[in-house]
């Protein structure tokens, strides 16, 4: 029973971080534009986040410190795709392999550091609930804020003025442009965005999940984000429900090692590897299910007048 | 404000001028970086620039982290030329590592007599073989399931160094090993024969310039490369001349991953001589920066793998001579590839200078 409740607990924790960035990633591509970097722009959230951590003590700065850094990243990304016309593919590429370098780089002198004791985040009265407490309401802030940022994209993407104009640079920059929108600047704004959650995402991992800073410690969530989006066929609740998933599937893998299950640690790693493959090819296999949502202009560049 | 015009033809002169202006922005990156973190910027961009060529062994050296780059990339061009997106040569360098390794560790292991170059064709034939089941695995979701090909190869790479890790550290560790997940060292015989006694470098090099070769001909004289080709920059107009794109997408699959397997393959065989969990220094992913720099053109591959060898050379030897961390080379390879997608824009469009007080129709300036 009440382990039960703990792996409730492990899996809302470790699917946090993929919403976070399937998140920023959704709002990317429904602009859009499709950015392979977030497992670079998640590295270097999580260094930039951990150094902040580290030095000020602050979680709320270490996430602001990875938002910044990773949607920096992100500009540069976007100014590449969107005004000077570089394949998507091989910038956000580009992004992966430099987030890779450039965090570990930054990150050789953190090696080995910690940052301080953990924090109590039990929420009085519903914290001491049996099961439901320790299941739902002993989490960091971030976990409950996540949930609230799902809803408030789902909303503005389809309840306001300004998320159907997004969802139309998405669908058909040259629609959008002839009506007046800026179609890049508005694409710019939803990279940095995406950018900035992949850094949040990061900055969560190194400092919240697994308070340690690790060369490579993203460990491909940056992908899995990814393959989230297309798993969701793009609408935000569903990445809430895909990344609990995949955050069940990691923390599966963990008990049973735990639990001294007979099968080598390495097979029981791969499982979220492996979901990520079968999920993928469970969802593509049927080309309406994705067509019906995915922006029609994903990955397409758009030169206004060229 | 500058504005970028579409040019009539693509540009043959940046085509080749882009990587040399990118490399040049890399060191001048690489100049403020080291001034700003107090090194001697001459001292400094030596240990990359001058340091790699010095002396026979360095060059060496040089040569033999450019072998597994070589390979990969030219794999890589092909996919990418074929608008197929296959980035986890990693994984299916590991594959091809885990391949040949295990035959090595057979002959050993039955004391099988066998000479070096008896054994080239064997280890050749065991990695080609493992690469290119791990790109089928690819291929095959991508044919019959619709999975995009980027996300399952990458995560292939995951699933590939785990199971590099299970045989070192379980079945395949050496019993008399002190507990270290490595394999025993392989026998005398299982291993490529090298160029110089003394030096490391193997033939495994030749053959990779000939593989380039070779690739070079595929491309440029062959039917189906052309085929391919043609798939990958315009897509309708191969699907109404008929060209099969599902033949171009297993072929360069196969073949890319056939290649980066025999990387893995000379790898474990030629200078590790046992596995470890270590197999790879990233070579998989490099080639996707050797890839772009070489202009997705084997030949251009060679000259990029070398560059690239260089900059790994130049980061090992940044720590000791420097006091750098050596992650240093990974920073200089991302520029790279950023500056070099930038200037690659000059290809196809020309930079104008234009007032911005020019015309402006209604909501159209963006």
């Amino acid at each position: 029973m009440n382990e039960t409740a703990l792996l409730i607990a492990a899996m809302l924790a470790s699917g946090t971080p993929l919403a976070i960035a399937g998140l920023g990633l959704l709002i990317n591509e429904k602009a859009g534009v499709l950015n392979l970097g977030a497992e670079g722009m998640l590295l270097v959230g999580a260094v930039s986040g951990f150094a902040a951590a580290f030095h000020t003590g602050s979680t709320v700065l270490a996430m602001l410190a990875g938002a910044g850094a990773a949607a920096l990243l992100a500009v540069v990304f976007g100014w590449l795709v969107i005004w000077i016309n570089a394949n998507q593919y091989a910038t956000g590429l580009a992004v992966s392999l430099f987030g890779g370098g450039f965090s570990a780089f930054v990150g050789t002198g953190y090696v080995g550091q910690k940052l301080g004791e953990p924090v109590n985040h039990a929420i009085p009265l519903l914290g001491d609930i049996p099961f439901i407490g320790p299941a739902l309401f002993r989490h960091h802030p971030m976990v409950y804020l996540t949930v609230l940022a799902v809803v408030v994209v789902s909303w503005f993407f389809f309840r306001t003025r300004a998320g159907l104009v997004l969802r139309a640079v998405g669908e058909s920059p040259e629609s959008a442009h002839a009506l007046g929108y800026k179609v890049r600047l508005l694409r710019l704004a939803a990279v940095a965005c995406g950018g900035a959650l992949c850094g949040v995402a990061g900055a969560y991992l190194s400092t919240v999940y697994t308070p340690l800073w690790v060369e490579g410690m993203v460990a491909g969530r940056g992908w899995i984000a990814l393959a989230l989006t297309v798993f969701a066929t793009w609408r935000p609740l569903r990445i809430l429900a895909g990344a609990y998933l995949f955050g069940g599937v990691t923390m599966l893998q963990l008990h049973l090692q735990g639990m001294g299950v007979q099968v080598p640690s390495q097979f029981l790693s791969m499982l979220p590897y492996v979901a990520t493959i079968v999920v993928l090819v469970l969802i593509s296999r049927n080309p309406l299910w994705l067509r019906a949502n995915m922006p029609a202009s994903l990955g397409k560049p758009f030169f206004p007048g060229g | 404000m500058l504005r970028l015009e579409p040019r009539p033809a693509p540009s043959r002169l940046f085509a080749w001028a882009s990587p040399v202006i990118s490399l040049a922005i890399t060191i001048l990156v690489a100049t403020i970086l080291f001034l700003a973190l107090g090194k001697d910027p001459v001292k400094s961009l030596s240990v990359f620039l001058f340091e790699p060529f010095n002396g026979l062994r360095s060059l060496t050296e040089l040569g033999l982290k450019a072998t597994p780059l070589i390979l990969c990339s030219l794999g890589l061009a092909l996919c990418f030329r074929s608008n197929v997106w296959n980035i986890g040569a990693e994984g299916q360098y590991l594959l091809g590592g885990i391949a040949a390794g295990g035959l090595a560790l057979w002959i050993t292991e039955q004391k099988i007599g066998i000479s070096r170059w008896a054994f080239v064709p064997l280890a050749i034939t065991a990695g080609a073989l493992g690469g290119a089941l791990w790109a089928a695995i690819v291929a095959a979701l991508r044919d019959r399931f619709n999975a995009n090909e980027i996300l399952v190869s990458l995560m292939l790479v995951y699933v590939a160094n785990l199971l590099l890790s299970w045989l070192v550290f379980g079945p395949w560790k050496d019993p008399k090993g002190f507990n270290f997940p490595q394999s025993m060292s392989f026998a005398d015989g299982a291993a490529m024969p090298r160029i110089i006694t003394g030096m490391r470098l193997h033939w495994g090099f030749v053959l990779a310039l000939l593989a380039a070769l070779g690739m070079w001909l595929f491309m440029a004289r062959f039917y189906l490369g052309w085929q391919m080709q043609v798939g990958g920059l315009a897509p309708a107009a191969a699907r109404y001349a008929g060209f099969s794109t599902r033949r171009a997408l297993w072929t360069a699959l196969l073949t890319s991953g056939a290649l980066a397997g025999v990387a893995g393959a000379f790898e474990v065989t030629g200078p590790m001589g046992q596995l470890t969990p270590y197999v790879s220094n990233n070579y998989g992913f490099t080639a996707i920066i050797v890839a772009f720099v070489g202009r997705l053109h084997p030949l251009g591959c060679i000259v990029a793998s070398l560059l690239l060898s260089m900059f790994l050379i130049g980061g090992e030897l940044a720590q000791s001579r420097v006091g750098l961390p050596s992650a240093l080379s990974g920073v200089f390879q991302g520029v790279l590839l950023f500056s070099l997608l930038a200037c690659d824009t000059l290809i196809h469009y020309r930079v104008k200078w234009q007032r911005s007080a020019a015309p402006r129709l209604a909501g159209a300036s963006t």
